[in-house]
């Protein structure tokens, strides 16, 4: 049945699409993740806030970034962010921001948007007694979040929020929008090039399946030593 | 030391505390009971401005309390507190319970910190228990360790929030032993709780709440000779039945 097919393809491009692709495709999450866990752990701090103002807009941010396609938040932003980033200087040209910085920049305010959610949860789950502790301590409000809520915070989000990280690996492959290499375009260039769409899109699905699914093994074995913890 | 004058508090429309006055001197052992929702945990929370309050004064030390421009952290330092569900950091060791605030908050040492903490942790009983983590003490062990976390930070004076309502009979009076001792060694202190042993032992006065009011603030034998006001009698009739 495969007898058409040329699997050899896949081994001759191995350097190619994990040097260049897998490579990308691993940076832009792993900085993703790092930005939107501190952005969304900022946001959901602001979303708790007793000062309504700063609530309104952190919710407001949320809301609208959970309610817009990525593909659409990654061609705006891919636009947008040379004019910010121009205007926030003071310059009156647009400055130059890579695809790859634009892409690094947009996915760290989408997903902070979903990080937010789980980490406002994770807040929340801490009971107000461990927050009173602190306070009665003499701890102020900086500290007690640091010390006391957001590390159980953390702790008890740590599987929700590598759940996440999965998802965010996949969307990544949605920069082929601006015409970046990541791991899923390597493979298709290689496979327009070659001519073999069929073995290469089979490669590249399986690759995603089997990072995929290790990493959710992973997170069911730290759920269940994380309950222990507990 | 501390002064609480007219102090009253409302949930929304709903009146928790009316009018609540008292006084408790240096070195003084006060205890305040009543029924649950009487308002005394509200009370003594008031007292170091967890629970915010809208009328009245109540200063510590001559500082007020409710004054918006009091460093309430500075003054939270200087009060302990002992929580019913002891309220330890469960994501720290016994050692980085007792050290955190004495670093972060009086600004100490590590080293100094954790010399403080064994030595409290000693007094309490508990020093081979240094390095575990609160969920392997029992309730009676990790209230002790919260009675030296709040000690670590040189109090002048403590509070206590029915410190032995959660636990099991057989650790009441581990925890009892440690604050009779606090109190003979002259620790300010105010104390919620229905263990009216431990009233009769060491208490200078007896505050009765009931409805959100003082009904009752009287020295301690007067309070258990002859009690005016009925719902004390009735109060106490019924908890020192068996």
């Amino acid at each position: 049945m495969f007898s058409g097919f040329d699997f050899e393809v896949i081994w001759r491009s191995l350097p190619y699409l994990f040097r260049e692709g897998m490579s990308f495709t691993v940076t832009l999450t792993l900085l993703a993740m790092s930005g939107g866990v501190v952005f969304g752990t900022l946001l959901a701090m602001m979303r708790l806030a007793h000062f309504r103002p700063l609530s309104l807009v952190a919710a407001s941010y949320v809301n609208l970034m959970r309610s817009v396609p990525l593909v659409l938040v990654i061609f705006w932003f891919y636009f947008l962010v040379p004019w910010i980033g121009g205007w926030a200087i003071g310059a009156s040209q647009p400055i130059h921001v890579g695809a790859f910085w634009s892409s690094v920049i947009t996915f760290t305010m989408f997903e902070a948007a979903y990080y937010c959610e789980i980490m406002r949860a994770g807040i929340q789950s801490i009971a107000r007694g461990q927050v009173a502790a602190g306070n009665a301590l003499g701890l102020n409000y900086w500290q007690t979040m640091a010390h006391i809520v957001l590390p159980q915070a953390f702790r008890n989000m740590l599987p929700v929020l590598l759940t996440q990280t999965v998802i965010l690996f996949q969307d990544t492959s949605l920069v082929y929008v601006i015409s970046v290499t990541d791991f899923l375009g390597a493979a298709a260039k290689i496979a327009n090039r070659d001519g073999r769409l069929v073995e290469m899109y089979l490669f590249a699905a399986l690759v995603y399946f089997v990072v995929s699914f290790a990493a959710s093994r992973f997170v069911r074995r730290l759920q269940a030593s994380v309950a222990v913890i507990r | 030391m501390i002064s609480i004058r007219d102090v009253s508090k409302w949930y929304g429309s709903f009146q928790v505390l009316t009018e609540c006055s008292t006084e408790v001197a240096k070195g003084e052992v006060v205890v305040v009971c009543g029924p649950s929702g009487s308002g005394k945990s509200t009370l003594i929370k008031c007292v170091n401005g967890l629970e915010p309050f809208q009328q009245g004064i109540i200063t510590v030390e001559g500082i007020s309390v409710g004054d918006p421009t009091t460093d309430l952290p500075k003054l939270r330092a200087r009060i302990g507190m002992v929580f019913q569900n002891f309220e330890l950091f469960p994501h720290m060791t016994v050692t980085q319970n007792l050290t955190l605030a004495q670093i972060k908050v009086l600004g100490r040492s590590r080293e100094e910190a954790l010399a403080k903490g064994l030595a409290l942790l000693e007094r309490v009983g508990l020093k081979d228990h240094a390095g575990k983590f609160p969920g392997n003490l029992s309730g009676g062990q990790q209230q002790r360790v919260a009675i030296a976390r709040a000690l670590c930070m040189d109090p002048i004076a403590m509070l206590f929030d029915e410190p032995t309502s959660a636990l099991d009979p057989e650790m009441i009076n581990e925890v009892l032993d440690v604050m009779v001792q606090l109190a003979q060694e002259g620790m300010t202190m105010m104390v919620v709780t229905h263990e009216m042993g431990f009233a009769r032992r060491v208490a200078d006065r007896v505050i009765f709440m009931d409805g959100g009011r003082i009904v009752e603030d009287a020295a301690k034998e007067e309070f258990f000779g002859t009690p005016r006001s009925e719902r004390a009698q009735l109060f106490l009739s019924k908890i020192l039945q068996h």
